[in-house]
């Protein structure tokens, strides 16, 4: 049975024939190693950013990365390499003004304040650059995974290597920071350091995941994967294992159904991750509802007993 | 008696204490939170240490803790000067409660306490000994504080009682020589109020730690305090219950007339102090 698409390639039902055809070009292999290697990033990030409540501050960077992309073009150098500096940038106001975590409407509204205007300094640097830049502006928005070039490829490698080692370094500190800040500085652990560490990290996933889903549809590897794991388990190094294998299934499918299909890739990683996460909520409220029904009709049981 | 006749009988003693403050002072923001404050405390002994909001009570565990430092005298922990870090000692810090979204399991944030500020990730695969040891450390010390029945659940979804005993074995996994509490009674109602003081109770005893705790009421640890340390005004007063939580005594530490009370069951009252502690003190016991 053959299932023909717009695009003229054909899907079997043979899955090593469909491998062979998903990989023949060197663009999808490039797109699989980077979507691998950033949802790895971005999974284990992501578990942090859910614990520490900073999902805002995710936000921000991505968004403040707009300007950094577009900015970068406009000076003829790599889009990374603006995305990475425009997050940093971003990190250091977050670590300086201290609102990485939601903590009043004021600094809500003053964050809202500079993503708008990095927003706007965006579309200037999309205006004043070449008119075939601003073709591809929604690369930046959306992401491109299936233009990724060789030297993406090469940064992506290396970048995540140096992501993946200062994590294991620093997981178990930043956990406990995350988790209680108070009684980690008391045990020694160097609080606000980390913070601003884990921002400078999260800028440089930032930086990489915008190639593959766009600063506006990261969330759905840097957050959805995670907040589904935390659903899922309670264990702390189960649930990291989860929120990467979750990006990773994300990616893998939506690269493969992007490639079959004549639709774009990031739509599909991203109405994976929210259909899953629907999923993970709908289990645990039916899970928890349960539980407590358990609970009361036990309690219940005791009492008349008693 | 005065104030200086008082702190300094207590601190002309001769066994080597595990926390020695001499002439201490302590400046924050340009204010002098309190000063003069010598205090030496002995191995297992429970200290109370009382006041009004803000008179400096979380200041002292803090300084005692090398968070803060003291800007006139002295203060050694162990022999040695404080230092932030110290696995001798537990602290369960004045705190709201954990969101309700943590999932987080009990049991990883209890075993925070053992090695949760190393460096690098355990691998239990290539030491399972060690990984069963600290597994079995984990496990006394929920067991101490009787947590072990909800030590599995995330902890978002406990009540506070149910949380603070976790956060106390997390103070215990390391089989610390000093406790230090910051209200660790403040906000439980007050079944759980009795609970975790007599987990605290029977802590102090069975493991022979020298305990430190904060707390607005003395009456549900009261049976298990050695000496009350009474932070106002700047102030310190330290001694036994019935020689600082005394008419006497208080009136001069807020320089106003203050009227203890002691109920026939040995609750104490004290009537007269700034308005929002009144009511703390009369709480029942049981």
């Amino acid at each position: 049975m053959h299932v023909l698409f717009a695009d003229g390639v054909s899907l079997s039902w043979n899955p090593v024939s469909d491998l062979q055809i998903l990989l023949q070009f060197h663009f999808m292999q490039n797109a699989y190693l980077a979507g691998t290697l950033v949802a790895t990033g971005a999974g284990i990030m992501g578990y942090f950013m859910v614990l520490r409540s900073q999902s805002f501050a995710g936000h921000s960077l991505s968004n403040v990365g707009f300007a950094g992309a577009t900015g970068a073009a406009l000076l003829g150098v790599p889009a990374v390499v603006g995305l990475f500096i425009a997050g940093l940038a971003a990190a250091i106001g977050i670590q300086a003004l201290n609102v990485g975590e939601r903590q009043s409407r004021q600094s809500d509204i003053a964050v809202g304040a500079v993503l708008t205007a990095s927003l706007a300094l965006g579309f200037l640097f999309i205006h004043l650059s070449t008119a075939e830049y601003a073709a591809s502006i929604y690369d930046v928005l959306f992401g491109n995974i299936l233009g990724i070039s060789d030297a993406d490829v090469n940064v992506i490698v290396w970048a995540t290597i140096a992501l993946l080692a200062i994590l294991v370094c620093i997981a178990r500190p930043l956990f406990f920071a995350s988790l209680d800040p108070d009684v980690a500085a008391a045990r020694g652990v160097p609080v606000r350091a980390l913070a601003f560490g884990y921002l400078v990290l999260l800028a440089l996933v930032v930086a990489l995941a915008v190639q593959i889903v766009g600063v506006l549809l990261i969330f759905a590897l840097l957050v959805t994967p995670a907040a589904i794991a935390q659903y899922m388990t309670t264990r702390p190094a189960i649930a990291v294992a989860v929120a990467v294998v979750l990006a990773l299934i994300f990616t893998w499918l939506g690269l493969a159904v992007g490639y079959f299909t004549p639709y774009p890739v990031s739509f599909f990683i991203t109405t994976f991750a929210f259909g899953t996460y629907l999923l993970a909520r709908g289990v645990r409220f039916a899970l928890d509802r349960q539980g407590r029904r358990a609970i009361a009709s036990r309690t219940a049981r005791v009492g008349g007993e008693a | 008696m005065t104030d200086q006749s008082l702190t300094t009988s207590i601190t002309s003693t001769t066994t080597p204490a595990v926390i020695q403050l001499e002439g201490a002072e302590v400046v924050l923001g340009g204010r002098t939170i309190w000063k003069n404050v010598n205090l030496s405390v002995q191995p297992g002994e429970f200290l109370a240490i009382l006041g009004p909001n803000g008179a400096g009570k979380s200041t002292l565990l803090k300084a005692i803790l090398g968070l803060i430092p003291l800007s006139q005298g002295r203060l050694s922990v162990f022999g040695h000067p404080a230092r932030r870090g110290n696995a001798a000692i537990g602290y369960v810090p004045q705190r709201r409660h954990f969101d309700a979204d943590v999932r987080v399991r009990g049991r990883s944030i209890v075993r925070l306490g053992l090695d949760g500020s190393n460096w690098g990730l355990p691998l239990p695969f290539l030491q399972p000994q060690k990984a069963r040891d600290a597994a079995r450390r984990v496990q006394e010390a929920i067991d101490l504080v009787g947590a072990g029945a909800y030590a599995d659940r995330p902890v978002g979804e406990l009540s506070g009682g149910e949380q603070q005993r976790l956060l106390i074995a997390q103070a215990l996994v390391t089989q610390p020589q000093i406790l230090a509490l910051d209200e660790p009674l403040e906000s439980l109602d007050l079944k759980n109020q009795q609970g975790v003081a007599a987990v605290i109770r029977q802590i102090s005893q069975e493991t022979g730690a020298a305990v430190l705790l904060v707390a607005h009421d003395v009456n549900p640890i009261l049976p298990a305090v050695d000496r009350v340390v009474y932070v106002a005004n700047g102030q310190v007063a330290v001694g036994t219950p019935e020689e600082v939580i005394t008419t006497e005594t208080l009136s001069r530490l807020y320089q106003t007339p203050i009227e203890v009370l002691r109920a026939s069951d040995g609750r104490i009252v004290v009537v007269g102090q700034p308005a929002e502690e009144a009511n703390h003190y009369a709480r029942p016991l049981r």
